[in-house]
């Protein structure tokens, strides 16, 4: 059984494996760096549906089904359905989770929801209450634009710091056996503000959070940055990466040499014109699933700390002049040390 | 042909005090315009802005300082005209055709146009 | 290693003062002077030939602006003008073709709500506040205007 070790984390004794994993991204991810790592790429961000809406939770609703299949189970054998997205309630998880026969958990975390649900599903499988869960999320650039911005016809700049929300959704399927990548810890993290006010700004106003998980991760654990082969944080995008590795130096982790973004990895930032990166909840989970857990089947990468960040602002509360807040959860995943 | 270099050097100034704005402060686009509409107001009340468009044409009426300029002057006009019952009137009746074909065309364009996503 | 959150937080602050990258301000105002004049220029154009189809002088500002208006909501509906947007800033924002944009695309944008609820309520999302604050204060005027006649 599972122990709480230190102030956040959850060592996971049990194991569990991500047996299968699947994602699907845009046509914009489909013309980056990463675009080798996605199992699909869209032509027509609608997918053929008549709303960005119904396009995201068709996103979602293939990345789970087909997670699934490629765990070769069906979703009869999925004990929970843990998912999340941008949209308000919950839209594409709800809907997707409609057309789905399993027992469903919406979570909010904005862009930290694959880590969190990835983070819950481990927990609830550690209880022994589970035999396969699903954890899952998504996010669409136009349906982000329409709730949180502006019309995507409005003639507008966008500033340097902004960033490009992922049109993509990815799912893991956590199952008990197998030769496959465990998830070995758990460190949830605590919503912190450090007064940024600028929407544009994200990337930034998420690092506190990111450096306040990781470095509660490492004092927890006992562990370094250069225990792992790679540290991945969500969407800090390139000026947030740059704050926290500076901010951890104040902790005395070094990240240099062990730490990526996936922001600012999934685009060609003056290529594609996505300034300072990616954002949205299918940022880390489209990279997550594709280039980090691949690299690690191929055995590239043996220990890594994925730690999805998210921003919980909403339209209103921009509006009421309150800052940004931001949270950071982290999960550690190992393969091929045993 | 001296109108249109007025026209293109005034009207352009005026773009760029908004970009300095847009750039330099925290004004979302949708405030600058809140800005210079209610400027165009004041400054056509107090006839400045008529130097504006005396030297710039259209230089001065286009960009939406003009719109709020315009706003004034109906506005004072139409309680020469009719009194006090003019200061409700007049402002709506001198927009009158550029709010109008805005309401009217935009209708008209949401219905034969779909967004499309950003590259 | 023991450190006091405090101290994160002033170095964060510091950083975000220092590191911000700005807007290359000196490259937006070239555009936006020369797109912004251009719109300016079309204006004048097309008041010149409203003149000469002899339209009384008083009445070319209502002709020119609805032309205007009209060329700034094709433009937005065939999606050239948010493209126009993104590299003129302000040179597309200050026109009255600005102002058209700011209707026609959230009514183009939310016509997936329907034609009550979406296009006509969501409408004037951005540009009311245009009307609100300019109307509003030509009432203000109007009134001053009538007590004090200047």
């Amino acid at each position: 059984m599972g122990r709480r070790i230190g102030t956040q984390t959850v060592e996971i004794e049990s194991k569990p494996r991500i047996i299968g994993t699947y994602n699907i991204v845009g046509p914009k991810e489909g013309q980056g760096p990463l675009k080798e790592y996605f199992d699909k790429i869209l032509e027509d961000d609608l997918n053929g549906t008549e709303s960005f809406e119904k396009a995201e939770t068709s996103l979602l609703y293939t990345a789970i089904s087909e997670s699934i299949k490629k765990a070769k189970l069906k979703e009869v054998d999925i004990n929970y359905l843990l998912a999340g997205d941008l949209l308000n309630q919950l839209s594409s998880s709800c809907f997707a989770a409609r057309d789905l026969n399993i027992p469903f958990i919406g979570l909010y975390g904005a862009c930290s929801t694959m880590a969190e649900s990835l983070s819950v599903g481990s927990m609830i499988m550690e209880g022994g209450l589970a035999n396969y869960v699903v954890a899952a999320t998504s996010s669409h650039f136009s349906a982000a634009e329409r709730q949180f911005r502006l019309p995507l016809e409005m003639g507008s700049q966008r500033a340097p710091t902004a960033q490009w929300t992922v049109t993509g959704a990815g799912a893991m399927v956590l199952g008990k056996k197998g030769n496959f990548p465990y998830v070995t810890h758990v460190t949830t993290g605590k919503v912190k503000d450090y007064g940024i006010i600028d929407v544009n700004n994200m990337g930034v106003a998420m690092a506190p959070a990111a450096v306040d998980t990781i470095k509660q991760h490492f004092m927890d654990t006992g562990r370094k940055p250069s225990d792992y082969d790679i540290i991945a944080t969500g969407d800090l995008g390139i000026i947030g990466r740059e704050f926290t590795e500076k901010l951890l130096l104040e902790y005395k982790y070094d990240m240099k040499g062990h730490y990526m973004d996936c922001g600012e990895k999934i685009f060609e930032a003056e290529r594609q014109g996505t300034n300072a990166g990616g954002s949205g909840c299918g940022c880390s989970a489209v990279v997550a699933t594709g280039y980090l857990l691949k690299n690690m089947l191929k055995g590239k990468f043996k220990r890594i700390l994925l730690v999805s960040t998210g921003a919980l602002l909403s339209p209103t509360s921009c509006l009421q002049g309150e800052t940004i807040p931001g949270i950071a959860h982290a999960v550690s995943i190992e393969f091929g040390g045993e | 042909m001296n109108n249109y270099i007025m026209a293109f050097v005034v009207g352009g100034i005026i773009c760029v005090i908004g970009q300095i704005l847009m750039d330099t402060t925290k004004l979302t686009p949708a405030r600058i315009l809140v800005v210079f509409v209610t400027a165009g107001v004041i400054l056509g009340t107090f006839n400045i802005y008529d130097v504006v468009i005396a030297y710039g044409k259209a230089g001065g009426t286009i960009p939406l300082p003009g719109f709020g300029y315009s706003l004034a002057k109906s506005v004072m006009k139409e309680v020469d005209e009719v009194g006090l019952i003019g200061a409700f009137t007049g402002g709506i009746k001198g927009a009158a055709g550029g709010i109008t074909a805005a309401i009217f065309f935009g209708y008209i364009m949401a219905l034969i146009f779909n967004p499309k996503t950003k590259e | 290693m023991k450190v006091e959150e405090k101290t994160i937080r002033k170095k964060f602050e510091k950083l975000n003062s220092d590191n911000i990258p700005k807007p290359n301000l000196l490259l937006h105002c070239f555009n936006s002077f020369w797109v912004g004049g251009l719109i300016c220029v079309i204006g004048q154009f097309i008041s010149d030939i409203f003149s000469k189809m002899g339209i009384p002088k008083d009445e070319l500002g209502t002709y020119v602006s609805i032309v205007m208006v009209f060329l700034g909501a094709v433009l937005t509906g065939i999606g050239v003008y948010d493209k126009l947007g993104d590299f003129a800033g302000a040179g597309s924002v200050v026109p009255i073709t600005g102002f058209a944009n700011s209707i026609v695309s959230p009514a183009m944008e939310f016509k997936k709500e329907g034609f009550v609820f979406g296009v006509a309520a969501k409408m004037f999302t951005i540009a009311g506040p245009v009307l609100v604050y300019g109307i509003g204060s030509s009432v203000i005027v109007g009134i001053l205007y009538y007590f004090l006649r200047w």
